[in-house]
């Protein structure tokens, strides 16, 4: 491991309007070394990578690269000096109606050495090449859109590699990849810190970070907070350096309900799964937990009705649901935070208080004609109950953070009371402190309902849920009552079958 | 708010201002009721077409039959009363349904068929052309013409429909307003009402932003979609009614230019009051401000062809104010 920096910022800044999003940070990259960078959402991480890979012209400060001053203006400039950016939007790294082996030659096919004509044949040796040195063992004929999210990923990393970059940012790759896919990715940033580049990675997945790091930088409100480079590492202060304050575990006191809510009979949701029985209780709050792509998204969706089961049947207080669309079941009184709310949750045209006010439309207005007076009324109680930071309910939803974002949605399902509250990871692109706020929220207004949790993270599950159910393969697998949870157990259900071996 | 901020809310409204006073200056006899009225008779049509084309707009599509189903209708309107002879309110009728069937069949191909907005409304363009020409064989419709197997058609245009546009109501200086300048500003108020005070305009506009986070909402996205298509069809054909009250015959060269004025109306509208999206109110702005200076620049003897030309540049000054300025999409 060298001890001079290839890479180097010196008091970078960078602002928005007034607001100043980063306040002079300086930082250095070592060859070989992975260096983690940590901060809660909207502490400047992005800001930061977008300045560095020539998105966003810096405010101030400066970089340089190997010695020499690098003042990127374009992304293809950045790339083309060796460093190389992987974001955290997927699908930004990907050209969708492209082969994967156009794909990973993307950048070959413009700038001035690159062929007039095209060659088809050429780029899939090409290609086969990137994605031996990648590991990568994928249909390079398949077309990315017909591609799962986590093989776009991979994909697009390994897009990145073909430049042999000497900086490499990788900015929370592993947000929706399985923990086997993890795995190579992991394996494949070994290989590459061994031939000595520098890697910067950003993450908040404390598990790749103590896999990964050799140094890790804290981040908070758009200065470096902390720098941890003597082994071993101190994880704790690490967290620390980026809230700001000492992080507890608040232990649960698992509550048990005798009301039953929602009972769910020989459910089946895929072809050859096994079916799914399960009772949610007044006051409970359940955590569904499993790894990416075991089902979760759909047992959500079939429960809200915008997907149907192949079999089973579910009853609701005593009578049969069976909703047919979304609104039947948000009149049942079944609400959903859907999963990833930039695309199923968000209507960017809208502010907060019509964001909130989007599902009730009906119940805020008379005789069709909106009840403005109402919809304001619901959308400031709503912004005092969950904390969301911001100037008044007009303020357009591009100005809030990723946390904020997410508790207007939560707010937005709290307005009316629910009979089933679903959560399909809420935390996900949730600084730790606005989750720490939405769990709270949800455990103190759990009476009345029954709430479930669809969270990935196991630590989510254990910070939020009274009673914690495993899925694998589309079905529920373990149950675990919080408090005395056997995680070897719970570790060896999530891991499931043989599908993923020893995880 | 910064000048930028000023510019963007204020700016197409103050060149609006400017373009007449500029005229009242340069132009003899601009500024008068009758050259107003003049300006929103000539805008009327195209108004209520482009608030038809706004509703399509609101929920993130586009509708590009506009113009021949306003053809289309006045052609039926014309066959109703001079081919079999039927009056006024047979002829509305049959013109109205028209414009539902057709937005309905244009709502169904695309969120049924999967076939995309501009394709789907272009093609029943193509169609609407061609068929509404098929009953008379390419011919133009008028009391006493010869039918295609030799009869000759004796209906005429009954009085109550050619007072659609033709009368005129007395407001302060008799024969003042007409008819079609009544419709469109009731439509305009009423869709206007319907998109930003009712809570079906609202989910449109929801629809139209984020189209999954509507139906997880609960939204029937597809019926609202279908909807938008069959409130432009029979805005449309409510154009056409009064295209053919105007001409009192049905003249197959007319209202080539519908379609066009119709959409850069509405599109213009996205620049007013920096709303960066369409909305009823920049669309009524926008036609009026065509038809401004549309009559401007006839009042100032400017030939025929540099008019296409200069709405062409509004379009896309208006345009520029809309996506480059706002930065909507940037952060």
């Amino acid at each position: 491991m060298g001890n001079d920096a290839v890479f180097r910022v010196g008091g970078l800044r960078k602002s928005f309007g007034h607001i100043e999003v980063l306040g002079g940070v300086s930082l250095e990259l070592h060859a070989g070394e992975v260096t983690v960078l940590m901060g809660a959402n909207g502490a400047g991480k992005s800001t930061l990578v977008k300045i560095i890979s020539g998105v966003y012209e810096r405010g101030g400060g400066g970089m340089s690269l190997v010695g020499h001053e690098f003042a990127p203006n374009t992304p293809a400039e950045a790339i083309r000096a060796g460093v190389v950016t992987v974001h955290q939007n997927i699908n930004d790294g990907v050209v969708a109606d492209l082969d994967v082996a156009t794909n990973l030659t993307l950048d070959r096919l413009s700038g001035s050495s690159a062929p007039f004509l095209f060659n088809p044949g050429r780029v899939r040796r090409e290609a086969r090449a990137v994605a031996d040195r990648m590991g990568l063992v994928i249909d390079l004929k398949a077309r990315i859109s017909d591609l799962s999210l986590a093989d776009r990923q991979m994909v697009a990393i390994a897009r990145a590699m073909a430049h042999q970059p000497k900086v490499l940012i990788l900015d929370e790759p592993t947000s929706s990849l399985s923990s086997a896919e993890a795995d190579r990715l992991f394996a494949l940033l070994d290989r590459l810190r061994e031939q000595g580049v520098a890697i910067l990675y950003i993450s908040h997945r404390m598990s790749d970070i103590r896999r990964l790091a050799d140094r890790i930088v804290s981040m908070r409100d758009g200065v470096i907070s902390g720098v941890f480079d003597r082994k071993p590492l101190d994880y704790e202060g690490a967290v620390n350096a980026m809230l700001g304050r000492k992080i507890h575990l608040d232990r649960i006191v698992a509550r048990n309900s005798v009301k039953p809510v929602l009972t769910v009979d020989g459910l089946r949701i895929a072809p050859g799964a096994r079916p799914i029985s399960l009772t949610l209780g007044d006051g409970e709050v359940v955590a569904i937990t499993g790894l990416v792509g075991v089902g979760k998204t759909a047992l959500a969706e079939t429960l809200f009705g915008v997907r149907k089961p192949l079999a089973g049947t579910m009853t609701m207080n005593g009578r049969p649901y069976a909703p047919e669309t979304a609104g039947e079941a948000i009149a049942a009184g079944v609400f959903l935070v859907a999963k990833d709310r930039a695309t199923s949750g968000i209507v960017g045209d809208f502010n907060i208080e019509r964001n909130v006010s989007l599902p009730f439309l009906k119940r805020t207005s008379r005789l069709g004609v909106l009840r403005r007076r109402i919809e304001r009324a619901t959308a400031r109680r709503q912004i005092q109950e969950l904390g969301i930071v911001c100037r008044s309910e007009k303020d357009e939803m591009s100005a809030l953070s990723g946390g904020n974002q997410q508790k207007v949605m939560v707010a937005r399902w709290m307005s009316q009371a629910a009979r089933l509250f679903i959560l399909d990871e809420p935390f996900q692109g949730v600084d730790i402190s606005a989750r720490r706020d939405i769990a709270a929220k949800l455990r103190a207004s759990a009476n009345g309902r029954a709430t479930l949790l669809f969270v990935t993270e196991l630590d989510e599950a254990l910070e939020t849920a009274d009673r914690i159910l495993v899925m694998s393969e589309q079905t529920i697998v373990g149950e675990h009552r919080n408090g005395d949870v056997d995680m070897d157990r719970l570790l060896a259900e999530v891991a499931g079958g043989s599908l993923h071996g020893a995880a | 708010m910064t000048l930028r901020d000023y510019a963007i809310r204020y700016g197409f409204i103050l060149l609006l201002f400017g373009l007449i006073a500029y005229f009242a200056i340069a132009a003899d006899g601009f500024v008068s009721p009758q050259s107003a009225v003049f300006i929103f008779q000539s805008v009327a049509i195209t108004g209520v077409l482009a608030l038809g084309v706004t509703a399509t707009l609101v929920v993130g599509g586009f509708d590009l039959s506009i113009g021949s189903v306003a053809t289309s209708a006045m052609m039926a309107a014309a066959y109703v009363m001079v081919v079999l002879e039927q009056n006024a309110v047979v002829a509305v009728v049959a013109c109205l349904l028209i414009g539902a069937v057709v937005g309905l069949i244009n709502g169904w191909l695309i969120v049924y068929m999967r076939v995309p907005d501009l394709l789907a409304t272009l093609g029943m363009m193509f169609l609407l052309v061609g068929l509404q020409r098929i009953p008379t064989e390419g011919r133009s419709i008028a009391t006493g013409m010869t039918m295609p197997d030799g009869s000759v058609a004796n209906g005429k245009f009954s009085d109550a429909f050619l007072a659609l546009g033709r009368h005129r109501f007395d407001f302060f200086i008799p024969n003042l307003i007409p008819v079609s300048v009544v419709v469109l500003l009731v439509l305009a108020a009423l869709i206007w009402f319907f998109l930003e005070y009712t809570r079906f305009g609202r989910m449109m506009y929801a629809v139209g932003s984020n189209e999954r986070a509507a139906e997880l909402a609960g939204a029937p996205v597809k019926a609202y979609k279908i909807w938008a298509y069959i409130i432009s069809g029979v805005f449309a054909s409510i154009g056409g009614i009064l295209l053919a009250a105007r001409l009192g015959r049905g003249d197959i060269a007319s209202g080539n230019n519908l379609l066009l004025d119709a959409v850069a109306a509405a599109l213009i509208g996205y620049a007013v009051l920096g709303a960066a999206k369409p909305n009823a109110f920049g669309t009524a702005v926008g036609a009026l401000f065509v038809g401004i200076l549309l009559q401007g620049l006839t009042m100032m003897n400017a030939p025929y062809y540099t008019q296409d030309f200069v709405k062409g540049v509004v379009l896309v000054v208006a345009l520029v104010f809309t996506f480059a300025l706002s930065g909507r999409d940037r952060r």
